[in-house]
């Protein structure tokens, strides 16, 4: 591992100061996914900035949301009260991802600052446009078995790892951001990025801005919802493929519905085309696989992950189901 | 000594047995390397110096709780919970498997929840509280979890047993022993090349069943 400096504030100004006035500096909080890399010498930061001083853990119910303390850990986040109450759909995200140990390190902004898992981007040996702009995609005529079938471009066919991400993006939440400029809220669907020509950029935070907290607002999903997750062993694995469904029923009719799928683009992938499918129609499997037919519209393999085109509408249609009988 | 909490200063670390014999084999393992090849070692060993000196000058202070004994220190920044562990505090019952949070092997207790040690930096974790597999017996008197691994088979190697028991009986506590799926569920942090799985399940299930406080 690199050397870096270490500082550790305990003001949220202090900290922002400190990364927005050194472009080699990084926040660092659970840091599963950041001291990873480091060992790796994908990433070498030459400050590391400890935010876990800073008081951000709170999980607080406000009016017409709830609201999820950046810091707040994701084990307790999965098993808070309030949490499994009002967005059980995030819960069972949470609890598909990882290991126990890793859940209660990993903090909820940190989840969605995960860098992808593709082996080139891992790999200093290899060309990757991620970590070294401009060295080409090992992966679009390599290994791309894990790899994006949607919203990829030619420099960049990498997937975004988190499963909290696909809950969240399906459940509206907005991402509550403070920066040197000041406050500002990002719409979860807008804070991750596709790689077009600029793959080093994983979201739209700019330099020297802290994810405070994530907004998830109240909604009718507190009980038709289902995250099936797809994944070569029964637990801890990065998905193949994942769904987050959630279903609102007005006896067998969809009143409303919403969609995403994990592992099959750089960013979590909302499916509102799929989702408009849904709505109004009753909740049968007829009605379910034409929403998977429409949800796959666009979607394109490479050489070794054509089994996604298969998998992903299956699992689709899986979650649809588990939802709608929950 | 653990009820006298003092402070140890690591800067005097006494050298016991297995301390001489651990570095006898690091230095011995690395003249052996040397003699067959000496191109790319002589520049590893190099590169190992130049980290050394730049240690010295880069040391943070820290204060942790290791098993109920308080430590001040003085650490590199980019030491891991695990590296602190096992090379400056000389407590290798934590296993380095992986290095890279995928195997479990590391996982310690930091105020009461289970981690993994090795993807951690020890300067984080200032004022903590840390268990370690050589904090969970009373003296003599093996942890319930310990004994029940022992009589379960719970292990073969024995390589990952200390992390699948500090996982164990967290597993236990957290309430995520309900059933076998439940364990299986929560422990699969923890692999186990040996393939001892159904064995732990049975020495968790029994501890549990058996209403020990963990």
């Amino acid at each position: 591992m690199n050397q870096f400096q270490y500082v550790r504030p305990t003001k949220q100004k202090a900290a922002i100061d400190a990364l927005a006035r050194d472009a080699n500096a990084q926040f660092i909080a659970g840091g599963t996914n950041l001291i990873d890399l480091m060992k790796r010498g994908v990433m070498a930061p030459q400050k590391l900035i400890d935010i876990n001083r800073l008081p951000l853990t709170k999980i607080e119910s406000q009016n017409g949301s709830l609201r999820i303390g950046a810091l707040a850990l994701n084990g307790p986040v999965a098993e808070d009260k309030l949490v499994l109450e009002r967005q059980p759909l995030l819960a069972q995200a949470l609890s598909a991802g990882a290991s126990p140990q890793l859940r209660n390190m990993a903090t909820v902004g940190g989840n969605m600052l995960q860098r992808t898992r593709c082996p080139y981007f891992y790999d200093t040996a290899l060309p990757c446009n991620k970590r070294e702009p401009g060295s080409g995609c090992g992966a679009l005529e390599g290994f791309n078995r894990m790899h994006a079938i949607f919203g990829f471009s030619d420099k960049c066919i990498a997937v975004h790892p988190s499963d909290m991400s696909v809950a969240l993006v399906a459940l509206d939440a907005t991402v509550l951001v403070s920066g040197p400029k000041g406050d500002r809220r990002i719409p979860f669907n807008d804070f991750h990025r596709l790689p077009g020509d600029t793959p080093q950029r994983d979201t739209n935070l700019e330099q020297g801005e802290l994810i405070t907290a994530v907004e998830v607002p109240d909604g009718p999903f507190t009980k038709h919802v289902h995250y099936q997750k797809v994944r070569e062993r029964a637990s801890y694995a990065f998905a193949l493929v994942s769904v987050a469904a959630a279903l609102s029923l007005d006896g067998n009719t969809i009143k409303d519905a919403r969609l995403a799928m994990g592992g099959v683009a750089h960013k979590p992938w909302r499916l509102t085309d799929a989702e408009k499918a849904l709505i109004g129609k009753p909740a049968t499997e007829e009605t379910f696989r034409q929403a998977a037919t429409v949800a796959m519209q666009g979607a394109k393999a490479f050489e070794h992950n054509a089994y996604k085109l298969k998998m992903a509408p299956n699992a689709i249609i899986q979650a649809l189901k588990t939802a709608a009988a929950a | 000594m653990a009820d006298d909490n003092p402070e140890i200063n690591p800067a005097e670390p006494g050298a016991s047995h297995n301390e001489a014999r651990r570095t006898f084999l690091k230095q011995s393992s690395l003249l052996t390397a040397m003699t067959f090849t000496p191109g790319p070692i002589v520049q590893a060993a190099a590169a190992q110096f130049d980290e050394k000196v730049a240690a010295a000058f880069e040391k943070v202070p820290l204060k942790l709780e290791v098993n109920g004994v308080k430590h001040k220190l003085s650490v590199e920044p980019r030491t891991t919970l695990l590296d602190l562990l096992r090379e400056q505090l000389h407590l290798t019952g934590t296993k380095k498997g992986c290095d890279y949070g995928q195997c479990g092997a590391c996982t310690v207790h930091v105020d009461g929840n289970r981690i993994n040690s090795c993807l951690t930096l020890a300067v984080m974790q200032e004022g903590r509280k840390i268990t370690t597999i050589e904090g969970l017996a009373n003296g003599d008197n093996l942890h319930p979890m310990q004994e029940a691994f022992v009589k379960h088979d719970g292990f073969q190697c024995g390589y990952c047993t200390p992390g699948q028991i500090m996982s164990a009986v967290a597993c236990i506590r957290e309430g995520h022993a309900g059933s076998e799926g439940e364990i299986r569920e929560f422990m699969s942090g923890n692999i186990c090349r040996c393939g001892a799985y159904s064995n732990i399940v049975a020495a968790i299930q029994e501890v549990k069943n058996g209403g020990q406080k963990v």
